[in-house]
């Protein structure tokens, strides 16, 4: 049987597990994909929490440095940088690599492709399990001696080598490498499965061309997360290393700290982020793929219009996917890295900016003479669009290494990957939460709440990352937890209240969202099966989906992914599973 | 809501547009012979940037609004348009990699090229959580540095560890502030004692990482008198933010007298 | 290497989402899903475990890729030595155990091959059973050669002979941190030895399964081939560390 065609997934499922009962089984320890996709989903939730009124303590402590927060105390400087290096941890590992591929990948990537679940159940419930012990270990870092560690979450050594180099650089920093450790193992896990799945697992009709652009993303997301953990897992073991048992990978010799001369020889600090940044460029893009493919699902689904260019997204995708790999020096222009190798890094830097524009004008195409809905998914969907054009254009600026020397390193950067990142892909989460809602919990979230969350987070999160771009251009490092002795930062200072109170109020305003959440999980208007008008398997099956997903009964796959408006029929979306449609070309 | 939308991106790319274009916030005034080009190039891309960026923003609002669901209204089905996207692709491309080119060129001219021979040599040494700068004196060569001396409490000399045992370290200068003549290139070499550090001049366009274990050379040209400050550019602990320093840019005849002063102290 | 051809009892999977009423094609309980011996899914089952197992092994062997490149950089890097204002090379090549090393690799490749031995049998028991199952068919009684245990045994003495190879360079005063050669081969060696220790807990769960527990020969066919794959790859990756460790030298 050609893979490419599927097969019966009667016929392939090598698991085999029957509805579980009991509490335990059924709600902690569950191999069910549907569980298991929400149990991330909430570990990135609470994560999310955690990092926001990090990055709020950070943000007063800027403005407000002497007034002490309630049940906090004041923060010092060393806190600050603390508050930062945990941020940047809690939100790039437990919040973007865990809610967009762990948390709906993993509940709808099975129902999409019509399986009953993934590949490999029990492996799913490890990788779970293994990803909140490495959130353990890493919020266990505060409460050690010597507090969390403050070299930012790029870890860059000597600072993260060195115990002696500054406070909660010792356990808490320990603890740090641990907890990434786990999270990379988890993380492989998964990619496994996601892979296995997406090859194996797909229904009859169900082409790898016919998937749904949503299990794209999830799947070439995988192959980078399959191919970029390990190197973090070998950087994080060699660090471990050099911190513990007086190897010198990373820390060369002669150095004095705090009046100690280190004992370490011959090592590298740029080996260091040579590595971290073969998985860290990657990673931003796991990061943001799956939010893409989420958009482009929701933005077809809402302006009730085929996606423009489908293959086009798809090999768009890919191209991200690898040029990936071959641009982390890009981090690294001022290291002390060879000129010559930033001038190769810079090419193909600018290089990946041709798939992600083409991705753009796609979704503008598909747009484009559509017939659109405002429901709170495709505004957060359109908010996508828009943070990605914002964040993204940023990018050529800093991928010319002449251009980088003014602004690597200050709040320029900041600006450009919170929008990425710290917005768009958020968006894409909240995109996603809205709607799959109904589906998930058989019930819709509140109409009037979701749009005064997303007005209020779209214009204050541009009103929180734009300035950065000012601040940037004027020379505001990074990672300053003062602004008082460098003296071409005063004039910063108004910009800087000017943040600080545009991320009270967005803050703020997602309190709006929880409750429409948790509100609405008990209290919103029932759901049907197709509350959307959608066209993909998921929408097929029941609301929410039976243990196996489809009842029993296997679909099989006529129609691609995005038949909307089809000219000649009488509804307006043609679902998956419908008879084919004349006019589908795949 | 289709309205709304499109005045909420309407309004938010016109005004982050008005902050950029009115320079309200921006690179400071260029004080260096070299970063003219990088202002330059910069100018370019914020010009190719800036029009991409409002003309996307202002059809991503124009859309939402004009094709909202409204009764009477078709949906065109369509898949795409090929020849649209290869257009769209290719004029990316060359956009985007022609950006490079050109910026590659400035690149180039400054960093595939060591200092020139008249430059001045200064050392910059980086150290939780200041900066010293050491001349290397008459014999143009710098001394020997060793961790074990290292002790900023007993002078600047013993904060960057100068082995006083060593003949060619004799001349060597050592000072807080790094003064250098204008209109001449320095040739600055970066060392760090204990962590990476980041040598910061905003004005003069010049960054570049201090890394332990390194020597690295870098160079630029002074080319208007004044007081700079220099900023530490990579996070290297509690102090980070108020590593700074001063670079005092003064006519030639102003450094020579000030060196001599620096030499005299030192007998 | 043949994937399991299904020509003999497997029948053809059904396809579509029609054919009979709500019959869970999804098995529900019990493994293959309680059909016995002939369940129509088996040679996909294999497929998927394998492509699961590739899969896997890619990761595995990109943290391999990153100790290697790690190693390659740090061997021909130069740091500034502040004696003789210098950038210098501290690399000192090792002088390698060979004997126990040479010894350690005959081990693993022999236990490439008992697993492999064992990879067939189970492969020709999951062929036969249905043969045999028919009445009145009587096979011939042979009890199979302790393939699986011997490769335990076998994974056990290299892991052994790593640890005295470890023990033997330490005597030699090439410590963890003496150098970075010895860094490297610590790590390297240490690394391999981990995932090592992981295929011989596999090993355990395969031999404890096909020698005591009841399942369907197609699921004891599954876990000794994935087992045996993996321990393949185990050996070909101490080839590999092994010749990178001996060339630097």
């Amino acid at each position: 049987m050609s893979n490419s065609n599927g097969h019966g997934a009667g016929a392939a499922v090598a698991h085999a597990h029957a509805a579980p009962t009991g509490f335990i089984r059924k709600y902690i320890f569950s191999k069910d994909h549907k569980v298991i996709g929400l149990q991330y989903y909430f570990l990135a939730l609470t994560a999310v929490w955690v990092g926001m009124i990090l990055s709020l303590f950070m943000r007063i402590h800027l403005v407000w440095p002497n007034v002490p927060i309630p049940l906090f105390g004041e923060i010092k400087p060393e806190t600050y940088l603390t508050l930062l290096t945990m941020h940047g941890t809690i939100m790039v590992f437990f919040v973007l690599t865990t809610a967009p591929q762990g948390g709906f990948g993993n509940y709808v990537l099975p129902i999409q492709i019509g399986a009953p679940d993934m590949a490999f159940p029990t492996l799913n419930m490890l990788s779970f399990w293994v990803t909140f012990l490495a959130f353990v270990a890493l919020i266990a870092a505060f409460f050690v001696a010597g507090g969390a560690p403050l070299g930012g979450w790029t870890a860059y050594a000597p600072l993260s080598a060195i115990p002696l180099a500054g406070p909660g650089q010792g356990a808490g920093m320990d603890l740090w490498i641990t907890s990434i450790a786990l999270f990379c193992i988890a993380s492989l896990l998964g990619a496994l499965n996601f892979i296995t799945t997406t090859l194996d697992l797909r229904a009859k009709g169900m082409t790898l061309m016919r998937m749904p652009l949503t299990c794209w993303s999830w799947f070439v997301t995988a192959i980078l997360g399959l191919l970029a953990f390990g190197v973090l897992l070998a950087a994080g073991v060699l660090l471990l290393l050099d911190r513990n048992l007086g190897t010198s990978f990373f820390v060369p010799g002669g150095l004095n700290v705090s009046g100690v001369v280190i004992k370490h020889k011959g090592g590298s600090p740029l080996l260091w982020q040579h590595l971290f940044w073969f998985f860290g460029h990657p990673e931003v893009y796991i990061a943001i793929l799956p939010g893409m493919g989420v958009t482009s699902q929701i933005l077809s689904t809402f302006a009730r219009k085929p996606i423009f260019g489908y293959k086009a997204m798809v090999y768009a995708m890919m191209a991200i996917g690898i040029l990936g790999f071959v641009v982390w020096g890009h981090h690294m222009f001022m290291s002390g890295m060879s000129p010559y190798s930033a001038f190769a890094f810079s090419i193909m830097t600018m290089a990946i900016g041709v798939p992600s524009a083409i991705k753009t004008f796609n979704w503008l195409g598909t747009l484009w003479k559509g017939k659109i809905r405002f429901v709170s998914p495709m505004l957060f969907a359109i908010g996508f669009v828009s943070l990605f054009v914002s964040g993204g254009l940023s990018g050529p600026f800093l991928a010319q290494p002449a251009l980088d020397i003014p602004l690597h390193d200050t709040f320029f950067v900041v600006a450009h990957f919170h929008l990425i990142m710290g917005v768009a892909a958020i968006f894409g989460i909240f995109a996603a939460t809205y709607y799959w809602f109904p589906k998930m919990f058989g019930r819709m979230m509140n109409e009037s709440l979701g749009r005064i969350h997303f007005f209020i987070t779209f214009i204050g999160t541009y009103a929180i990352f734009m300035p950065m771009h000012y601040e940037g251009l004027a020379g505001r490092p990074r990672r300053y937890s003062s602004l008082d002795v460098v003296q071409f930062l005063h004039p910063m200072k108004p910009l800087e209240l000017f943040i600080t109170v545009a991320a009270i109020l967005t803050i703020a305003a997602q309190f709006v969202f929880l409750f429409n959440l948790f509100w609405s999980m008990f209290k919103g208007k029932k759901a049907s099966d197709n509350p959307w008008e959608a066209t993909t398997l998921e929408w097929t099956t029941a609301t929410p989906p039976p243990h196996d997903n489809f009842g029993g009964k296997v679909p099989v796959v006529n129609n691609g992914p995005y038949e909307y408006g089809v000219p000649g029929v009488a509804r307006d979306y043609v679902m998956q599973t419908d008879p084919p449609v004349p006019a589908a070309k795949h | 809501m289709g309205l709304a939308l499109l005045l909420v991106i309407w309004v938010i790319t016109f005004v982050s547009s008005y902050f950029f274009a009115a320079h309200t916030w921006w690179l400071p005034p260029l004080a260096s012979a070299t970063g003219g080009a990088i202002d330059a190039q910069f100018n370019r891309t914020f010009l190719a940037m800036g029009v991409v960026f409002v003309a996307a923003q202002a059809g991503l609002g124009l859309f939402v609004w004009k094709y909202r669901d409204r009764s009477g209204t078709r949906v065109e089905y369509s898949h795409g348009n090929t020849r649209l996207e290869v257009i769209w692709t290719t004029l990316t491309a060359i956009l985007f990699l022609g950006l490079a080119a050109f910026g590659a060129e400035i690149w180039a001219a400054e960093r595939f090229v060591p200092a020139e021979p008249g430059a001045l040599a200064v050392e910059a040494t980086g150290m939780q959580f200041a900066w010293y700068f050491r001349y290397p004196g008459k014999d143009g060569k710098y001394g020997r540095t060793l961790a074990e001396n290292v002790d900023p409490s007993a002078g600047a000399e013993a904060a960057i560890g100068l082995d006083t045992t060593d003949p060619t370290a004799k001349d060597d200068v050592v000072t807080s502030t790094m003064v250098v003549p204008v209109n001449r290139q320095v040739d600055l070499t970066l060392r760090s004692v204990d962590v990476i550090h980041s040598f910061f001049v905003p004005a003069m366009r010049f960054k570049q990482d201090a890394v332990p274990g390194l020597m690295i050379h870098m160079h630029f040209t002074p080319a208007k008198e004044g007081d700079y400050e220099v900023a530490c550019a990579e996070l290297c602990g509690l102090g980070h933010y108020k590593m700074r320093a001063v670079l005092r840019v003064v006519s030639q005849a102003e450094f020579d007298n000030w060196m001599a002063q620096r030499v005299a102290e030192k007998q | 290497m043949s994937t399991f051809s299904p020509t003999i009892t497997e029948p053809k999977p059904r396809m579509g989402g029609g054919g009979g009423g709500p019959v869970s094609r999804f098995p529900g309980g019990g493994g293959g899903g309680g059909r016995g011996d002939d369940s129509p899914d088996f040679g996909e089952t294999l497929r998927r475990y394998r492509l699961g197992l590739a899969v896997g092994l890619a990761a595995v062997l990109m943290l391999f890729v990153s100790f290697t490149s790690a190693y390659i950089v740090r061997q021909g890097l130069g740091t500034w030595d502040a004696q003789t204002q210098t950038y210098v090379n501290d690399w000192r090549p090792l002088s390698l155990p060979m004997g126990l090393l040479m010894m350690n690799t005959l081990f693993i490749l022999a236990a490439s091959f008992t697993i492999e031995m064992a990879r067939r049998t189970a492969f020709q028991a999951a062929v036969m059973a249905p043969v045999v199952a028919i009445p009145g068919i009587a096979a011939e009684k042979r009890s199979p050669a302790p393939w699986l245990p011997l490769t335990l045994l076998l994974g056990f003495a290299f892991l052994i002979g790593q640890w005295m190879a470890w023990k033997e360079l330490a005597r030699r005063g090439f410590y963890l941190a003496s150098n970075p050669s010895s860094s490297f081969f610590y790590v390297l060696t240490g690394m391999h030895g981990l995932h090592l220790i992981g295929g011989l807990i596999a090993l355990l769960y395969a031999a404890t399964i096909v020698a005591f527990r009841t399942r369907a020969l197609e699921r004891k066919r599954i876990i000794v081939d994935i087992t045996a794959w993996y321990w393949h790859f185990m050996a070909l990756l101490w080839l590999y560390i092994f010749a990178l460790l001996k060339f630097e030298a």
